[in-house]
């Protein structure tokens, strides 16, 4: 028997405008005391209407561009509708058949192409808080985040492990970043992950593909690995005991339970929303010219593996060039490529001392890289001939050291350093220095 | 002399200039007026608390600044859709009954800051969803002209306001005939600007698609001037046009319409149509001709299209747009939506859930763009397109029970018009029955100064903008 697992992800990416998506409250909402960024656009209130948000739709189209996504020339924005308290207008506006961005791909490390269906528009929610109040079980909202720009990444089911799965997240993320459109901090939602999963068995009696099931609202990378394989094994043995195959309606929703490391049962398609989804009439469909995405496709700087890839080009390992991009070591980085055009300073050894800690970027590169890699000038008898006669011209402030300023020792190392147009091993001549006034 | 509650703007300004009243004086003639009829015509829900202090300042503004903005002092009544800061605002419904307002609509903000004074809100069908009036929760309005009679509606109390006199001007909102055909049944102009001509922000949505803000008042000269003061881009509302919004006061006083092309709508002679009815269209499009314009008998697609059209657009729209008042603010729970509204929101929702999206929605929007088509080839030739605002004269109080269609059947002459964004004016042409009848004068999107100033030299050729004598009729 052949297990193949089928994995597409869901992604939605809090975009850090200033604004938020509709309105002009501020759309930070992180921490804030609740409800006190509100005002009638994103509250729902009767007679008020939406104002897109120009800055947020160009950080959608940033993304796509960035996923290779080609932009759709005619766009717009649909209501989606379905009832809930934390959803003031009883309609969240999103993006149905015409999202602003469709099919890209994102490379895996392996050369693997992970093919992108969607990036769509969309707001945020408001939140529900669950709480105890004079001894009664209430439901608090918070509409500070209602309206807040959200965008959503729709895969295509490409990935067929877990690890897959995860490093496709851990690239999109990075890119996220990269780009600058959110910082994309999972423990502050930013990012929320919905995969979805099903598996292709092939056995001797043929090839048979289980129902799909979509898993909730997953906050973090390692959630998304545990639940997809649970969901995996789950689903196999499922099959195993039912037999059911995958059908046009039979697709169910999960929830991920962190504790049990298991997922369960939401809903069923009976129970699926009908949305009725319809073009939002308060917002006029939207023609997006070429110059537009060009301008946009300007502003994208290089991406992680670009980035990795000229990194690699002056020599450092990978695995190090990994380290530099993921965590955004912008100094770091910006060393590596301008000590690159430096003779006297080898990219691949600076980068790993870096990222081994050994080298603090902020600090005298040279100096320190030459300390820890015992280059430069190492010949005692040269430096001891360079020094000895530098002592000889300073008689006075040789007398001063010997009166016990030990803080000319500096002094000496600077003008040997000189001598040597900088060419020294600081640590041998600071030994030979010392040595020599003790004498 | 004129009664204070006869004049128009200009008169009022004339007045306050001559300084023959002050802008209290007048309010409280108003007032006076309004706690003499209302309650046998319905036509105010809530009454601004604060409008004699208001009055007061602009009675100190005028005597130190003299006159200078275009609607200093002008009593006016609200449509109950437009969210009044101070002045509760229901849309007519039970849900929202003793909402009180946290912001100021875009078009009564402008209002305020060109000086006028809220006198009140007027009743209309709960949130706009008829013809008649007669679906406010709070009872119907009753037609000056006969008080066994309906106003028309949605806006039928603002129409009914000022043919009752009880305001010099009135706001109402037009979704499909909303303001022409309550303008008409009550024998006063109504002006449906260009949707997107005015900000619909803080305007309590019914569709979305063709909710258009305009006045209701005693001349087109007046309804000129308001529908200046509230039309421009509106930075809370995405659909609003930045087209410049010209001087339309500028445009009136033509002595004639030589060079004036207008299409008489043949379809819009229904078969089924009064003759009566029929005869004053045919007098009115005489009497354009006797004022120099051309005439021609123009064919546009049959009525019963657009009906269609805009029943299938507006209940999908408003059964999203209800869906806000979700029971859990605004104090009163979902059982409290009046009947026309609980229909509409069930037909909405049918149209939009899949599978019937594209028999319904997609094909009315398909058959939509073909009429704004017909419309765009229509103005190529023709300045403006004539026909009766509705098939007769006002009907009686009732007349819409049991008829989920009513709104539908009176609107049918004026639901085109809307469905393609244009705008129209509705001007009294005559009477039958002793109540009067309404022309529409249409023209193509943003020709405002053209329908106001083709209207406004019509109404000074005729003597059919009258006002009933309350006392009499009531």
């Amino acid at each position: 028997m052949k297990i193949t697992p089928l994995i597409g992800l869901e992604v939605h990416v809090e975009l850090e405008t200033k604004s938020k998506m509709f309105c002009g409250c501020p759309a930070d909402h992180f921490g804030k005391a609740p409800n006190t960024q509100t005002c009638p656009v994103c509250l729902g209130l009767p007679g008020a209407l939406p104002v897109p948000n120009q800055k947020a739709i160009e950080s959608c189209i940033k993304i796509g561009l960035a996923l290779n996504c080609s932009v759709n020339r005619l766009s717009k924005f649909d209501r989606k509708q379905y009832f809930y308290p934390d959803l003031p207008k009883g309609y969240q506006i999103s993006q149905y058949d015409q999202p602003f961005c469709s099919v890209g791909f994102l490379n895996l490390d392996s050369g693997k192409k992970i093919g992108i269906e969607r990036v769509h528009q969309e707001e945020d929610t408001g939140k529900l808080q669950h709480t105890v109040l004079n001894g009664e079980k209430v439901t608090l909202v918070d509409f500070n985040r209602s309206g807040v720009p959200l965008v959503e990444i729709v895969s295509m089911p490409d990935m067929t492990s877990s690890a897959e799965a995860k490093e496709y997240l851990k690239k999109i993320h990075e890119i996220i970043r990269a780009i600058g459109v959110s910082n994309a901090d999972m423990e502050k939602g930013q990012m929320r992950l919905e995969p979805t999963v099903n598996v292709c068995i092939e056995n001797e009696t043929g090839i048979y593909y289980t129902p799909l099931v979509e898993i909730k609202n997953i906050n973090s990378f390692n959630f998304a690995v545990q639940a997809i394989e649970f969901e995996i094994k789950r689903q196999v043995q499922e099959f195993e005991k039912s037999g059911i195959e995958k059908t046009a309606t039979n697709k169910t929703t999960r929830g991920y339970d962190s504790v049990k490391k298991t997922t369960f049962l939401q809903r069923t398609k009976e129970e699926a929303k009908d949305y009725r989804y319809f073009p939002e009439p308060d917002i006029p469909p939207f023609i997006i010219e070429e110059d537009f995405v060009e301008r946009i496709r300007k502003e994208i700087p290089l991406l992680p593996d670009q980035e990795i890839f000229s990194l690699e080009k002056l020599g450092v390992e990978k695995k190090d060039a990994k380290i530099l991009i993921s965590t955004q070591n912008r100094l770091a980085i910006q060393i590596v490529h301008d000590y690159s055009r430096d003779d006297r300073i080898d990219s691949k050894k600076l980068a790993s001392l870096i990222v081994n800690g050994k080298l603090n970027p902020a600090q005298d590169v040279l100096v320190q890289y030459r300390n820890l890699t015992k280059i430069g000038i190492t010949d005692t008898t040269q430096l001891t001939q360079i020094v000895q006669n530098i002592i000889d011209g300073n008689p006075s402030i040789v007398a001063e050291y010997k009166k016990g300023k030990t803080n000319v020792v500096g002094f000496f190392i600077g003008q040997a350093m000189k001598e040597t147009k900088g060419a020294a091993n600081p640590k041998t001549l600071s030994d030979v220095v010392t040595e020599l006034l003790n004498r | 002399m004129k009664q204070l509650h006869e004049l128009t703007i200009n008169e009022v300004h004339e007045g306050y200039r001559n300084h023959e009243f002050t802008c209290v004086e007048l309010v409280k003639h108003f007032l006076n007026r309004i706690e003499k009829y209302n309650p046998k015509l319905n036509i105010f829900l809530a009454l601004n608390p604060n409008v004699i202090t208001q009055a007061e300042a602009i009675d100190r503004e005028i005597a130190e600044k003299g006159i200078d903005r275009e609607l200093l002092g002008i009593p006016m009544a609200i449509k109950d859709n437009f969210l009044t800061v101070g002045i509760s605002t229901t849309a007519s419904s039970n849900i929202l009954k003793g909402f009180m307002p946290q912001y100021e609509s875009t078009v009564t903000c402008k209002l305020l800051a060109a000086g006028a004074i809220f006198l009140g809100k007027t009743n209309m069908d709960s949130f706009a969803h008829g013809s008649s009036t007669e679906t406010s929760d709070f009872g119907p309005t009753h037609n000056p002209w006969n008080p066994e009679k309906l106003p028309g509606g949605s806006s039928g109390g603002s129409a009914a306001a000022i043919s009752a006199q009880l305001a010099t001007a009135a706001l109402g909102s037009e979704t499909a005939g909303s303001i022409r055909q309550p303008a008409a049944w009550c024998g006063v102009t109504g002006f449906k600007p260009t949707y997107g001509r005015a900000g619909r922000y803080g305007c309590i949505a019914m569709a979305s698609s063709t909710d258009s803000p305009g006045p209701i008042a005693k001349t087109v000269e007046d309804a000129a001037l308001i529908t200046k003061v509230i039309s421009g881009k509106d930075p809370f509302d995405a659909t609003t046009s930045p087209l410049v919004v010209e001087n339309y006061p500028s445009f009136l006083g033509k002595s004639n319409l030589d060079g004036i092309k207008i299409g008489l709508v043949t379809e819009y002679l229904l078969a089924d149509m009064r003759n009566d009815v029929k005869q004053l269209i045919l007098e009115a499009a005489a009497k354009f001709r006797s004022l120099g314009a051309i005439v021609e008998e123009v064919s546009l697609m049959d009525p019963k299209y657009a009906v269609g059209v805009y029943t299938v657009v507006q209940r999908s729209e408003v059964s999203s747009n209800l869906a806000r008042f979700d029971g859990i603010r605004f104090g009163h729970t979902r059982d409290s939506f009046g009947e026309e509204t609980k229909r509409r929101i069930m037909l909405g929702t049918y149209t939009l859930s899949s599978g019937y999206y594209d028999a319904y929605y997609k094909k009315a929007q398909a058959v939509r763009t073909k009429m704004i088509d017909q419309f765009t080839e229509i103005f190529k030739t023709f300045d403006a397109v004539i026909g009766a605002v509705s098939p007769g004269p006002a009907l009686l109080i009732g007349a819409t029970k049991n008829q989920p269609m009513f709104g539908e059947m009176e609107d049918i002459l004026v639901e085109q018009s809307s469905v393609a964004g244009l705008t129209s004016t509705s001007v009294p042409c005559g009477f039958v029955d002793g109540l009067p009848i309404g022309l529409q004068i249409t023209c193509d999107q943003f020709q405002e100064a053209k329908a106001l100033a083709i209207a406004d030299c019509y109404q000074k050729n005729t003597t059919f903008s009258q006002f009933p004598d309350l006392d009499k009729t009531l």
